[in-house]
């Protein structure tokens, strides 16, 4: 198979100019007689549906939640990137493009990532517009703060919950439709099959999770907004039921997967508190802008983290990457915060956790700010600590609430204890430039494809890729394929292609019933992400990853033979919604690993232990690796690997730096 | 009357019945209480008669008083009809509700209080206000007093139905009724009229506070005192 | 840390909407570290393993902002603590043999799926009668070129922070959704993008809210001091004014 981007011709900066202005269209007539169907309603799929319905389409949404308004889109604190400048701090398209192909470790495509940059500062009016209540300044004017990887300030923010924000104002945006009649929105249903006709994607089978029935939709194109497969590690900072089963299903219908294996681990997390936990909460990078993260000097240090003097502690990101300090990329200081607690510095009743201190901040920075500014002569500390708090609280209020909450400590008083933890996938299925997935008809965006952030992505940049996505590629893109299906008449689904996907569905859903073993799902999700996290989380091996894969066959045969799924599959059975995600997690950790095995460097968010520099660093390998591996599933569990190669004609590649 | 008719089809027209209707009672209980206080001049109801007088025989206060008369027949009507039709929200009863954990006991027994001020007010408007307006049952006695004016002696009347210990209790009990009633109906009142300000509100709620104490104390005192021959 | 508790669980079940209820006992060994609904993970995983129902629940993000998770316990939704969702409350808010009755939100307008999860579809609906502004993609100017002063900014981002839970339908004794319906007609009333709909939205949303079978507001308050994300009382006055405004302008 050769795998075709479909960049456009042209000069970087004119590509997406050109794509616009001599893309097909469809007339406002026939769009009415064009139904889309869109798969999940996070920021990609509400934005996606609601822009498509506005055009004029016929859409159909789907979300397994009760509400498309709780996707986990909902869940992003920090904020969202956009090369607007107003900072008038040097940012531009260009450097924003810059920073993110630099940032996803040089293995992502140029043209994608230029089309990111551009349409980054239209979302932030179009947001706007919806009255999403960005954090301003007394001026009225939008506020702006860094995120790590870049050295602007690009992030627009609303206080520790951006991605609410963003996310009701697609959401308002959808419901406008649904208002209006151009969307019908199925909330409760999960989809559990794609449809395919000559070859295309022609509809989808979803279950209605509350009455258990299979139910069929026809869609002249199908649209996965399906969000990343974080939780194939178990614990992980997705919401419990973030899953890949409409991605998987969609590979298992032949679209490629691409990259499985680049997943992103976030250096802030409330690190893991006992064996019961089902999740992992993230702390905002946005902490970083204020937080400094330091481990004692000393191995095994049990002191308070208060009694530890200044000179006894290592500022570790500080003094290992003076230029971008806190604010390195989420890989490196990730990794940085596992090298130290490997070495025995870590902190904590686990020893897996480094400290995220706030004070000097509060005091120097807010601090001595606002006592200037009340006129506070010489102030002592204090009164420096009380200014300041006030400052920190009013920035990150909701996050230092949330902490404390778990905890039981308070941050402003003792320094956050953090630990990486998984938080997005760079993988997903393989989109060309349009979007589309190797299935004609069937689109990928937001997370849940693989496309803009290679190997790393930087903070703040995946809202900006999921509303990017929905609201200025995919209602352009989309033309280029339906323009040539304004004949296609609604196909019934009484269609035998129609009744096979939904007797498949039906027997896998109904063999999970028949098995009646002795172990829950939970028990093999728990089990499978430990396998992930030890041997395909933060640093590979090769051994590693061979025994993973056995191990992840064993657990997978072992499932289907002793999984025990209570109840019937009709009416409301949230277990047996999980047994079919699990299963299909259990697939899918397996090729994630063969794709870990199979990129033999390191780069981004894969490192690979065999590959690295004298001082720990990622080492890629350009010369054998400079492409995408694009998975093709052949049926029980065999894969074959399509590579599309990564061309770099603007930006000249480099080991990456921060130091 | 289109344009107003969202006061009987709508959640929020029917609330602002509750609120206009009920801020005019209040308005209505601080006169009446201002001319009850009368009577601790202990003059022999001197004053209270002529204030009495004047409330019963002037055309504009007779005017409001239908227009009283009619916004309390709403507001009972419309508070009864309230209570019923919110009960009926939630057909499936909480196992275990505690709900001083989140109100007030008096906010959440509006209906409850409302009543105990309706069964009160049906004595109330018997003792004074029919014998006072009609002449019934019986004739009140006329007064000439100092100044060479004639009135008919309402305040005899007061003296009269005060000596029943049985009066006075549930006149008391009407007046705590009504504190409660007015504790949470004041500032709620202003709350539905949509008054929220960060500076008046805490205003708006100590006042109302203040009025739901004075006012039925003041009313409460009235029938101890006859009773107790305090006043004479 | 470390130590155990005993928990003894009342906790509603419920076949489906139709089906009649009841209370189940169950008792259960937590972490004061654990979540609550932690708590119902491992009670969940003892009732599969002794072949019985599962209680089913509804839950996602478990970080207290997607809205899903939404049972009453001890009759107050999202649990003793103020200011935080079922999945932010910990099993240190409880003590050793404490007795804790678990139920589902209760109001017509909620029907119960199954046990302690619920339908709250009708908040949407409210949404998509008027919770909105009027702008397809595309039609945007540039985000500065419209200025909001920070403290319109801020109380607009206070009422917009509401999660859609539905706690305050739940807590009221009328099983109002006013806070729900306040907190998106302020937020929009009060920044420049809202105007052009200011009136019609407070009316169709209103409306909305009516057919959907919400009981009146009678200011008890409870909404707002049960609200996980603290939406302040003031949103309902703003909503009633805005209401009024509008319907006196004959819309």
């Amino acid at each position: 198979m050769k795998l075709d981007a479909k960049i456009p011709e042209g000069p970087l900066e004119q590509k997406w100019t050109k794509y616009k202005s001599s893309v097909p269209l469809v007339n406002p007539a026939n769009k009415r007689n064009l139904n889309i169907i869109v798969v999940g309603t996070g920021l990609a799929g509400a934005s996606a549906a609601a822009t498509l319905a506005e055009m004029g389409y016929q859409v159909s949404a789907f979300c397994f939640q009760d509400s498309p308004r709780r996707a986990h889109s909902i869940a992003a604190q920090g904020g969202i990137n956009a090369a607007k400048n107003y900072q008038n701090d040097g940012d531009s398209v260009h450097r924003l493009f810059y920073d993110t192909i630099k940032g996803g470790d040089y293995r992502s495509r140029e043209g994608n990532v230029h089309r990111l940059a551009e349409v980054s500062t239209n979302i932030i009016d179009q947001c706007v517009a919806q009255g999403v209540p960005f954090a301003r300044e007394y001026g009225g004017t939008l506020s702006n703060r860094s995120f790590g990887g870049t050295q602007v300030q690009r992030t627009f923010y609303a206080a520790g919950q951006t991605g609410q924000q963003l996310l009701l104002g697609a959401y308002s945006a959808l419901e406008r439709q649904v208002g209006l009649g151009n969307v019908k929105m199925y909330a409760r249903h999960e989809m559990v099959e794609v449809v395919k006709i000559d070859g295309k994607a022609r509809g989808i089978i979803a279950r209605n999770l509350v009455s258990g029935k299979l139910e069929r939709y026809f869609g002249h194109a199908v649209l996965l907004c399906t969000g990343g497969y974080g939780n194939v590690f178990y614990l992980s900072t997705n919401a419990m039921g973030s899953n890949v089963t409409a991605a998987w299903k969609a590979h298992k219908a032949g679209a490629l997967f691409g990259n499985p294996c680049f997943t992103q681990i976030h250096p802030t997390c409330i690190p893991v508190s006992g064996h019961y936990q089902s999740k992992l909460t993230l702390m905002s990078e946005s902490l970083r802008n204020d937080g400094r993260i330091w481990v004692p000097k000393k191995q095994g240090d049990t002191r308070h983290p208060n009694d530890i003097p200044e000179e006894e502690r290592d500022y570790y990101l500080e003094r290992r990457y003076p230029a971008f300090g806190n604010l390195v990329p989420r890989d490196i200081a990730s990794r940085a915060a596992k090298e130290r607690c490997d070495a025995g510095y870590g902190v904590g009743p686990s020893k897996m956790a480094v400290y995220l201190d706030f004070k000097y901040n509060m005091m120097n920075k807010y601090g001595r700010a606002e006592a200037t500014k009340h006129g506070i002569a010489n102030p002592d500390d204090e009164t420096l600590l009380r200014l300041g708090k006030d400052i920190i609280k009013e920035k990150y209020g909701n996050l230092f609430d949330m902490y404390k909450q778990i905890t039981a400590e308070d941050p402003y008083e003792v320094p956050m204890r953090i630990y990486p933890a998984v938080h997005y996938t760079m993988g997903g299925l393989w989109v060309d430039y349009e979007l589309q997935t190797t299935v004609p008809g069937l689109y990928a965006l937001g997370e849940a494809n693989f496309s803009d952030h290679g190997a790393n992505r930087l903070g703040a940049s995946a809202l900006m890729q999921g509303l990017a996505d929905g609201y200025f590629v995919i209602p352009y893109t989309i033309g280029n394929y339906l323009s040539k299906e304004i004949h296609t008449k609604p196909i019934p689904t009484d269609h035998e292609a129609f009744e096979e996907a939904e007797k498949r569905a039906n027997e896998r859903i109904s063999g999970f019933l028949k098995i009646k073993g002795t172990r829950t799902v939970e028990s093999y999700h728990r089990e499978l992400g430990l396998i992930m996290w030890d041997k395909c989380g933060m640093a590979r091996n090769e051994k590693g990853l061979k025994e993973a894969i056995e191990q992840i066959r064993a657990l997978r045969e072992d499932f289907y033979k002793n999984v025990r799924v209570p109840g019937s599959d009709s009416g409301f059975n949230p277990e047996l919604d999980k047994a079919g995600r699990v299963a299909d997690f259990l697939e899918l950790g397996e090729l994630m690993c063969l794709d870990a095995l199979a990129r033999e460097e390191s780069c981004g968010g894969h490192f690979r232990e065999e590959f690295q520099t004298e001082e720990g660093e990622a080492m890629r390998d350009d010369d054998k690796f400079l492409s995408v591996f694009a998975w093709e599933n052949k049926g029980n569990n065999d894969y074959e690997l399509h590579r599309e190669d990564l061309n770099y004609e603007n930006i000249k590649i480099q080991q990456r730096s921060y130091k | 009357m289109g344009v107003l008719s969202f006061v009987f089809s709508s959640s929020l027209g029917r609330k602002l019945v509750m609120a206009v209707t009920g801020i005019s009672l209040i308005a209505f209980l601080l006169v009446h209480c201002a001319i009850n206080a009368t009577v601790f001049f202990n003059d022999g109801g001197e004053t209270f008669n002529i204030a009495a007088e004047f409330m019963g025989h002037n055309w504009l206060i007779r005017t409001a008083e239908i227009g009283l008369f009619a916004g309390l027949l709403w507001h009972i009507i419309q508070g009864i009809w309230l209570t019923l039709d919110n009960q009926k929200r939630r057909k499936s009863k909480y196992g275990a509700n505690p709900g001083s954990a989140n109100s007030k006991w008096y906010s959440r027994s509006m209906g409850l209080l409302g009543s105990i001020i309706l069964i009160f007010l049906v004595m109330h408007l018997k003792h004074f206000w029919v014998v006072s307006r009609f002449g019934m049952p019986h004739e009140l006695g006329h007064l000439e007093y100092a100044s060479g004016e004639h009135l008919e002696n309402l305040y005899v009347e007061m003296v009269n139905v005060f000596q029943n210990p049985v009066a006075v209790i549930v006149y008391v009990l009407g007046c705590i009724g009504l504190g409660y009633h007015l504790l949470h109906g004041f500032s709620s009142a202003f709350q539905t009229l949509g008054i929220n300000h960060k500076s008046y509100t805490p205003m708006i709620q100590s006042v109302g506070v203040a009025f739901s104490i004075i006012v039925p104390l003041i009313f409460a005192i009235i029938p101890v005192a006859f009773h107790l021959g305090l006043i004479k | 840390m470390g130590n155990t508790m005993n928990i003894n669980l009342k906790v509603w079940r419920q076949q489906n909407e139709n089906a009649q209820g009841h209370f189940e006992e169950h008792k259960v060994q937590a972490s004061p570290d654990m979540s609550f609904l932690e708590m119902f993970d491992v009670l969940n995983e003892q009732l599969i393993e002794d072949g019985k129902d599962p209680i089913a629940f509804d839950h996602d993000c478990r970080e207290g902002i997607c809205g899903m998770c939404s049972m009453v316990i001890n009759g107050r939704p999202h649990g003793p603590k103020g200011g935080v969702t079922t999945c932010q409350l910990h099993m240190r808010s409880f003590k050793d043999g404490d007795t804790v009755v678990v139920e589902p939100w209760r109001a017509n307008a909620f029907p119960v799926i199954k046990d302690l999860s619920v339908n709250r579809s009708a908040f949407d609906r409210i949404i998509s009668s008027g919770g909105y502004v009027s702008v397809n993609t595309g039609n945007a100017v540039d985000a500065n070129s419209v200025l909001i002063p920070k403290d319109v900014a801020d109380t607009a981002f206070q009422a917009a922070t509401c999660i859609g839970c539905g706690a305050c339908v739940s807590a009221c004794k009328n099983a109002s959704a006013m806070l729900f319906v306040g907190a998106k007609v302020t937020q929009l009333s009060m920044l420049p993008q809202g105007q052009p709909e200011r009136e019609s939205r407070v009316v169709a949303m209103v409306d909305q809210m009516d057919a959907e079978g919400f009981g009146a507001c009678t200011n008890t308050g409870a909404c707002a001091a049960e609200c996980p994300k603290e939406i302040p009382l003031s949103v309902i006055a703003n909503l009633n004014r805005e209401y009024y405004k509008a319907k006196l302008n004959g819309k």
